[in-house]
């Protein structure tokens, strides 16, 4: 028996990362450009395994680009991008699956089908999927009389079924209502949780952001000015002091406001003094 | 409900049964009346004047025979046997000119729509010829394929040939890009794609071009059959008017309408079935 002291190591390193099955991802030096209009310059992120990254920022800022560059949906025109450890593209692609804002179901097939697609036929794996989100009993249907939340939730099923090491979500949650919103963000916590992917968050949503994420890039003219870890316990709970400063703080920052300072004989009027100085969000 | 009933009474409105059974009934038969004779009304109160006026005399038997007549007229054709035969020649003529058409129209529209190549070398061609129209060419029809049975099945394919074309293609090119984006980043390509995303996408502008297609196939085959023929509805038609024999010349002509509307029932009902998924459908 040969005993190898970088195998070793190696296992060591993969064993300490826990049972998650995440993978890390580099961004070096990555520029998008279309037409001649720069969208993102000159940017280096990496994200560790198993990590839940949110990316927050106006509209048009570039982070659906981000999103898509790490999708593979487009080539960055400068730059590179790597999986995994190493600065070395590998040989075997990571499992990639994204959700976008849409559901993006194929309305002609049922809900079980749309679920395994991709799969090489429709097996036990998507209705177990399926039942992850609690949408069994649905699985005959077709999408169309689903509702928006049901659709995102088969969407999620559907990404997955394939077990991927990277989930990439796309503001998936936009189209939805609060209340659905709120269910979803706790559907896809619990999950990551339990399956320990990468994911990858796009949203506009500086609450949900803080919620759901161990970090929050923000994104402004295609460049990232803010990395901000959030050290707080999970499950996070809305109502909580450190949860409300922190999102105060980074939406005042988003919205190119200075942060207020808390007039404490007053109380909490940090929500008065962010309604009032909102004047233009999107 | 019971906590209010035990010091009030309920009220009237909830005291009447639920089950409707006398409200129930009465708004069923209100239903059938309109949904299945209502619509009837007008053809047999217009079958029964025709009748009254020819029986009375205001009518002359040979500009419009009685409704009774025709029923005698196509009463002993069928005893004949004669009606089988023509009518089983015209519809052979129908599906085959159909097939030749259709099946071209199909074909070409799904390559033209898929391959861009394709369509900068064809699509302009093709775009000319299916301005002439179809009736024009007859002198040119006759000519090259004489008068027997290959140049009606001309004449009826290139009509049909240009709606199914037209619709196909217009069908490939409209397929929603975003579900297109989605199935390419789940791992599906080439033969799977086509066959799970673009053709059903295209499907319900196919079936437009089928359903116009069913129409046009009658209106060309009746002047085809009137060219020269030895046998067929048109055939049958054209030698009744000789010995001025309305009555199998309106034969004749219900036979076309009937023959048409199946040909629309059977087109219908295959849109039901492939298009169940339909949010239109549901």
């Amino acid at each position: 028996m040969q005993i190898d002291p970088v195998e070793n190591a190696e296992i060591e390193t993969a064993a300490k990362l826990g049972a998650g099955r995440g993978v890390g991802v580099r961004v070096r030096s990555v520029s998008k450009s279309y037409g001649g209009r720069e969208v993102l310059k000159t940017l280096n992120v990496e994200i560790a395994a198993g990590e839940f990254v949110a990316i927050v920022g106006r509209s048009g800022c570039g982070k659906s680009t981000l999103l898509r560059l790490i999708a593979g949906l487009e080539q960055p025109s400068n730059g590179n991008l790597y999986f995994g450890a190493g600065d070395v593209k590998p040989e075997i692609q990571p499992e990639i699956r994204i959700m976008f804002q849409d559901s993006r179901l194929l309305p002609w097939k049922r809900v079980l089908n749309n679920v395994g697609l991709g799969l090489p036929r429709a097996s036990l794996a998507s209705a177990k999927a399926l039942a992850q989100v609690g949408l069994e009993e649905r699985a005959h249907e077709w999408p169309a009389v689903l509702s928006g939340g049901q659709r995102q939730r088969v969407a999620l099923a559907r990404a997955l079924v394939h077990d991927p090491e990277l989930l990439l979500l796309d503001e998936p949650l936009g189209a939805l209502d609060a209340l659905t919103r709120i269910e979803m963000q706790q559907l896809i916590e619990s999950l990551w949780k339990e399956r320990g992917f990468t994911a990858v968050l796009v949203t506009h949503d500086v609450q949900e952001a803080i919620a759901l994420a161990d970090r929050v890039l923000l994104i402004e003219d295609g460049e990232i000015t803010l990395d901000e870890r959030i050290s707080l316990a999970r499950p996070r709970a809305r109502g909580n002091l450190a949860f409300a400063q922190l999102e105060e703080r980074i939406l005042a920052r988003v919205l190119k406001h200075p942060a207020a300072q808390l007039d404490s004989a007053l109380g909490d009027v940090s929500l008065q003094r962010t309604v009032s100085q909102v004047g233009w969000a999107i | 409900m019971n906590a209010i009933s035990t010091t009030a009474e309920a009220p009237a409105s909830l005291r009447r049964p639920r089950t409707g059974t006398g409200t129930a009934r009465k708004g069923n038969a209100t239903k059938i009346w309109q949904d299945r004779l209502l619509p009837w009304l007008l053809p047999v109160a217009l079958i029964l004047a025709w009748e009254f006026a020819a029986k009375v005399g205001w009518l002359s038997s040979r500009i419009l025979p009685e409704p009774w007549a025709v029923a005698r007229a196509a009463w002993s054709l069928a005893l004949s046997g004669e009606l089988w035969t023509h009518v089983r020649i015209s519809a052979w003529r129908a599906i085959s000119g159909f097939a030749v058409g259709g099946g071209l129209g199909l074909l070409l529209g799904l390559l033209t729509g898929t391959f861009k190549q394709a369509e900068t070398l064809l699509d302009t061609s093709i775009q000319m010829i299916r301005n002439i129209p179809a009736l024009a060419l007859i002198p040119l029809v006759i000519l090259w394929f004489g008068i027997d049975e290959s140049s009606k099945l001309f004449l009826v394919s290139i009509g049909v040939f240009f709606p199914v074309y037209l619709n196909t293609f217009h069908g490939i090119r409209s397929v929603d890009k975003g579900l297109i984006e989605m199935a390419k980043s789940y791992g599906l390509s080439g033969w799977p794609l086509y066959r799970d995303v673009i053709l059903p996408g295209a499907l319900p502008s196919i079936l437009v071009g089928v359903r116009f297609a069913l129409g046009l196939v009658w209106v060309l085959l009746i002047v085809a059959e009137t060219i020269s023929a030895q046998a067929g509805i048109g055939y049958m038609t054209m030698n009744a008017r000789e010995f001025l024999q309305t009555d199998v010349v309106l034969v004749g002509i219900l036979l076309y309408a009937l023959l048409g509307k199946l040909a629309d029932i059977l087109a219908r009902a295959l849109e039901r079935y492939w298009l169940r998924w339909h949010p239109g459908y549901q």
